[in-house]
C-alpha cells in the first residue's frame, strides 16, 4: 500500500541526517591525532577497555605508518574492533580514561583512530588471522552477535571446527540489527562476520534452536557456547498495547537499518517509552527520519535515566521533548494509536496526542529456553549462571554476552566470548591459553641495582 | 623598552637579528623585504664564481606531525653573476643605510682571487665580510668551504689575505665539521679576523625513502650528503659557541648561528657568548615575519629582567659552563612526584625502569595508582622529569645538606 505512515522527507535529506556522527579520519588527521598520544605505560585507556586493547600500542603503530599492524593488534584483543570503534561508549571507557583528558581536557580520539586502523585492514578484504591447524574438535555457537563472533574467532584460530547458529537472515546480532544507523551501517558488522567466515567458521542462518535441535547440537559437538542475547521487548501491560502503531524500539531500529527509508513506519507525533540508550537511538532516529515531534516519556526522573549523558545530549540536540516522572497508563486509539494516557508524578491523569508509540523498555530474559531447552541454571534475574571461565551449570555448555550480564555493551560481550573460548579450550584439552587482553596484570617490577650508587 | 641596537665587531644594526647567508638572502629584493619585516642585518648568499645547482636540493627531518625540526641542503653558493649581486648590494645598502649588509665570500684558494673579490665587493658600501669556510657540501669537494675551515692553517692564511685588503670588518664563518672548534676559531683570530660566526651546517644524510630505497634528497635516483641545520642542531651550536666563548685565548666577537627559531633561542646564544645571532631555517619554514616576535619577545624579556640593553646579556652564562671535572659531586637532587598534578601516564615509571635506575614503584592514594619515587634508588638523573608531560608533576628536589662542595678534580687531587 502507498504508505502515508512514513517519512515526509526527501531521500537526500534523510541520507544527510543519517551520515555517520563519527566520520572516518583522513590520513593526516589520523597521523596528527596519533602523534598526540603520549604512549602511556600500562595505560589507563587500556585498563578501561573491557577487551583491554593495547591502545597506546595500536596508536603508536598508526603514527609509525604501520596501520595494518595497528589493526591486527586491535582485532587480536577484540574481533569486533571495527564495530566497537563506532558504537562503544568511548566517553565512559577508553577516552574517558585518557590522560590527555586530564591534562588538556581533550582526550585522544581513540574510537576514531581505531576505526581508521580497522577500516584500513577490512577495506582490502584481506584475511587478518589464520585458521589454526584442525584439532578435530567441534563447537556449536548459538547466536552470532558480538559474544558469538568473538568466541568463534578465537576458537577457529585455535583449530576448532566451529558452527554458528543464527535465527536471523544475517549474522552479527545487535551489531548488524540494533545499532543506530548514524553510528554504524550494517556493512561494518558484516565485514567482521566475513573475517570470521574466512577463519573457516560455518554460519547456519535462519536457524532458531528448539528442543530437538538443541539435542542434536549436544551430541554433534564437543561444546556449546550460548550467545543468545536477550529475548523479546518487555510488555507494558497496559491497555492498547496491541494497537496498530505500537512498535518495539529494536524492530523500529532494525527497519531503519534497511536504509529503505520510505518503508519504515513512522508517525508524525512519536512517543518513545523508556530512557535507556535504546530509547535514545529510537528518538534520534525517529526525528532524523522526519517525525515532526518526538517525545521521550519516562516514569522516573532525568537523573535516573539509564542512558549515557552524551546520548542524552545527542537527543537534546536533535530537539527531542522529554516528559520525566510520567507513567503511561493506556495507549489510546481505535485500531490505530491516537494518543497516550499518562499519569504524572502527583497522580494527575491526562492524555497526550501521538500517532506512534515506540517501546524501549528493555528486553525479556529467555530463562525458559535456558532452563528447559538447554537445561542450565539461571539466576534470580533470569541470567545464565556462569563461573569465571564462562562455564554454565552444564560443563559442556558455556555462555556469554547479554544472556549472562543482562544487557551491556558489545565490547563486554566480545570479552566474554574471548574468555569462553579460553574456557572451552581448557575444558576440552586441559591446556590453558590466554588471548590478548584477556587479563591485565600489574606490570612486573624491574629488579633494582644490587650495588649502591 | 630595552635598547636592541648592536655593534657587532664594529658593524651596527638596529637589532641583533641577522639573516644568515642562505636562500633567504639570495638577492637584493629579498633582503629589502626582510629589512622591511624587521631584520637588523643580512649576510648575502655567498658570492663567488656562479655555480650550477641540482634539483631537488632540500630534505627535512620531521618529528611526528611537526615538520622540519631539521633541514638539509645541497644547494651551493650563488648561481647569479657577481656583477648583478654587487649592483643589488650597493642599491640595497643605499636604501637601508642603518641596516647591516654583509657580503659572504667564497672563491678558490688563491690570494689574488680572494683579494680581488674582496676589493670589488667592498665598493658596494657593504658593512662587512663573512668568509665562508664552512659550506660542507659540493664546494668542499672543490677545495672550498669546509675544506678551508677544517684546516686551521688555511683558515688563518685566507683570513690574512682578505684582511690585507679589507677596509671593513671581516667575520670568519666556521664549520662544525671538526673534532674541536677552538683551533679553527683561534686560527681565524690569528689571521686577523674581527669576529667569527658559527655554526655552518653539519654533514648529514637526511634519510632513505624506504619504498624507492633512494636517500633524500633524490637527484635522479642518487643522493649526496648535505648541510644539516634547523632546530635539531641548536645544542651542537650552543656547545661550540660556548667552547669558544670560554676559551682564554679567544677574544673576538661571536655571531651565533644554528637552530634559532625564537627570541628565547637567541637569548640562549647570547647568554653563552654570542654578540648577535643569524637565522635561516626558521625563515625558510615560516618567512621573514618570524622576526616580529623575536624582537617583541626579546624586548619583553629584557624589560622583565631589568636589562637596559641587549648587550648586557652577552656572555652572562659563559662562566656557568665548565668541565665535568669541576662539577660538585656533593650536590644531590631526587625526583618527587606531585600526585595532584600527576595524570598517571606512567611514562616516568617505564623510563626509569628501562632507561635509568629502577627507582619507581606504584603507590595507591585515594584509590588511584600513582608512580612513586624510592629516594634511596633515585640518582637524580632528571629522566622522569624530562619525560613527564604534566608541568609540575615531577620536581627535582635538593636533598644534600648544603655542606661543602667537592668536584672530581678536587677529590682526585686530594688523594
Amino acid at each position: 500500500m502507498a504508505n502515508e505512515y512514513c517519512t515526509p522527507l526527501d531521500i537526500t535529506q534523510i541520507e544527510r541526517n543519517f551520515a555517520e556522527i563519527n566520520p572516518a579520519m583522513s590520513v593526516p588527521e589520523a597521523l596528527q591525532e596519533a602523534s598526540r598520544c603520549l604512549y602511556c605505560y600500562d595505560a589507563p585507556c587500556m585498563h578501561s577497555c573491557p577487551t583491554h586493547i593495547d591502545v597506546p600500542g595500536f596508536i603508536k603503530r598508526i603514527a609509525s605508518g604501520n596501520v595494518t599492524g595497528a589493526a591486527k593488534l586491535i582485532f587480536d584483543a577484540n574481533p569486533i574492533g571495527a564495530s566497537c570503534a563506532r558504537v562503544c561508549p568511548v566517553e565512559v571507557l577508553c577516552e574517558g580514561a585518557c590522560v590527555e583528558k586530564t591534562l588538556v581536557k581533550k582526550p585522544i580520539e581513540i574510537g576514531r583512530l581505531q576505526r581508521f586502523a580497522t577500516d584500513h585492514a577490512l577495506s582490502g578484504g584481506k584475511q587478518i588471522f589464520e585458521k589454526g591447524e584442525s584439532n578435530g574438535k567441534s563447537v556449536a555457537i548459538i547466536g552470532s552477535g558480538p559474544a558469538g563472533l568473538s568466541c568463534a574467532s578465537y576458537l577457529a584460530r585455535l583449530g576448532y571446527d566451529v558452527t554458528v547458529y543464527e535465527k536471523r537472515a544475517k549474522a552479527g546480532g545487535l551489531d548488524t540489527y540494533g545499532m543506530a544507523e548514524y553510528k554504524m551501517p550494517q556493512t561494518v558488522s558484516l565485514s567482521e562476520v566475513e573475517q570470521v567466515e574466512k577463519l573457516g567458521v560455518k554460519f547456519v542462518l535462519n536457524s532458531e534452536i528448539g528442543e530437538e535441535q538443541a539435542g542434536r547440537l549436544r551430541s554433534g559437538h564437543d561444546a556449546i557456547f550460548l550467545a543468545t542475547g536477550l529475548g523479546a521487548t518487555n510488555r507494558l501491560g497496559i491497555p492498547g498495547e496491541e494497537l496498530d502503531g505500537v512498535v518495539d524500539a529494536l524492530a523500529f531500529i532494525e527497519q531503519v537499518k534497511t536504509r529503505d527509508w520510505k518503508s519504515v513506519p513512522l508517525g508524525q507525533n512519536v512517543i518513545v517509552l523508556g530512557a535507556g540508550n535504546t530509547a535514545i537511538d529510537a528518538v534520534t532516529q525517529a526525528k532524523r527520519l522526519g517525525a515532526e515531534k518526538v517525545t521521550l516519556v519516562y516514569r522516573r526522573t532525568e537523573k535516573d535515566a539509564p542512558a549515557y549523558e552524551y546520548e542524552m545530549e545527542l537527543a537534546r540536540k536533535d530537539g527531542i521533548e522529554f516528559r520525566w516522572r510520567t507513567t503511561p497508563v493506556e495507549i489510546l486509539g481505535d485500531g490505530r494509536v491516537a494518543g497516550l494516557r499518562i499519569s504524572d508524578s502527583d497522580g494527575t491523569v491526562s492524555d497526550i496526542a501521538c500517532d506512534q508509540v515506540i517501546k524501549a523498555i528493555g528486553q525479556t530474559k529467555m530463562s525458559r529456553f535456558y532452563n528447559d531447552v538447554i537445561g542450565i541454571e539461571t539466576d534470580e534475574k533470569g541470567r545464565v549462571k556462569v563461573n569465571e571461565k564462562m562455564q554454565t551449570s552444564d560443563a559442556k555448555v558455556f555462555a556469554g554476552g547479554d544472556c549472562v550480564n543482562g544487557g551491556a555493551e558489545a565490547v563486554d560481550a566480545s570479552q566474554m566470548g574471548k574468555h569462553a573460548a579460553m574456557g572451552i579450550h581448557e575444558m576440552l584439552t586441559g591446556e590453558k591459553v590466554e588471548f590478548a587482553g584477556a587479563i591485565l596484570r600489574e606490570p612486573p617490577k624491574a629488579p633494582v641495582d644490587p650495588n649502591p650508587h | 623598552m630595552a635598547d636592541l641596537t648592536t655593534n657587532f665587531a664594529g658593524i651596527k644594526s638596529p637589532n641583533p637579528f641577522w639573516l644568515a647567508s642562505a636562500p633567504p638572502t639570495n638577492m637584493g629584493s629579498m633582503i629589502e623585504r626582510a629589512f622591511d619585516a624587521g631584520w637588523g642585518g643580512a649576510v648575502w648568499k655567498t658570492l663567488g664564481e656562479p655555480i650550477t645547482n641540482v634539483s631537488s636540493r632540500l630534505a627535512g627531518l620531521d618529528s611526528g606531525p611537526t615538520r622540519l625540526i631539521g633541514l638539509n641542503n645541497i644547494e651551493l653558493i650563488t648561481d647569479r653573476p657577481l656583477e648583478v649581486n654587487l649592483k643589488e648590494m650597493a642599491e640595497c645598502k643605499r636604501k637601508y643605510p642603518n641596516h647591516a649588509v654583509i657580503a659572504s665570500l667564497m672563491v678558490e684558494s688563491k690570494k689574488e682571487a680572494w683579494q680581488e673579490i674582496t676589493k670589488r665587493t667592498q665598493d658596494t658600501g657593504c658593512d662587512g665580510f663573512e668568509l665562508n669556510f664552512g659550506c660542507p657540501h659540493g664546494m668542499s669537494e672543490r677545495g672550498m668551504g669546509a675544506a678551508m675551515g677544517q684546516v686551521p692553517e688555511y683558515t688563518c692564511m685566507v683570513t690574512e689575505w682578505v684582511k690585507e685588503v679589507a677596509e671593513i670588518p671581516v667575520i670568519v664563518k666556521l664549520t662544525p665539521n671538526v673534532t674541536h672548534i677552538v683551533p679553527p676559531g683561534r686560527a681565524a683570530q690569528n689571521g686577523g679576523a674581527d669576529a667569527v660566526s658559527l655554526i655552518n651546517t653539519i654533514n648529514s644524510v637526511m634519510g632513505v625513502d624506504v619504498d624507492t630505497l633512494v636517500p633524500y634528497p633524490n637527484v635522479n635516483g642518487m643522493a649526496a650528503h648535505g648541510g644539516y641545520c634547523g632546530t635539531a642542531v641548536k645544542p651542537i651550536a650552543l656547545n661550540m659557541v660556548s667552547e669558544l666563548a670560554r676559551d682564554a685565548e679567544f677574544n673576538i666577537p661571536i655571531s651565533g648561528i644554528g637552530g634559532i627559531n625564537t627570541w628565547r633561542d637567541a637569548v640562549e646564544f647570547m647568554l653563552l657568548g654570542a654578540g648577535n645571532v643569524q637565522v635561516c631555517t626558521a625563515v625558510m619554514h615560516y618567512g621573514y615575519r618570524i622576526v616580529e616576535d623575536m624582537i617583541d619577545g626579546l624586548n619583553t624579556y629584557l624589560d622583565s629582567k631589568g636589562y637596559a640593553s641587549v648587550g648586557d646579556i652577552v656572555g652572562k652564562s659563559v662562566n656557568r659552563v665548565t668541565d665535568w671535572g669541576n662539577l660538585d659531586l656533593n650536590y644531590v637532587v631526587k625526583a618527587h612526584v606531585n600526585e595532584d598534578k600527576c595524570v598517571q601516564c606512567n611514562l616516568c615509571y617505564v623510563a626509569c625502569d628501562d632507561g635509568a635506575h629502577q627507582s619507581f614503584v606504584f603507590r595507591e592514594t585515594d584509590g588511584k595508582r600513582y608512580p612513586y619515587v624510592v629516594e634511596e634508588e633515585c640518582v637524580g638523573c632528571n629522566l622522569c622529569y624530562l619525560v613527564c608531560p604534566s608541568p609540575g608533576a615531577i620536581t627535582m628536589e635538593r636533598r644534600d645538606a648544603g655542606g661543602p662542595t667537592q668536584s672530581w678534580r678536587e677529590r682526585t687531587n686530594g688523594q
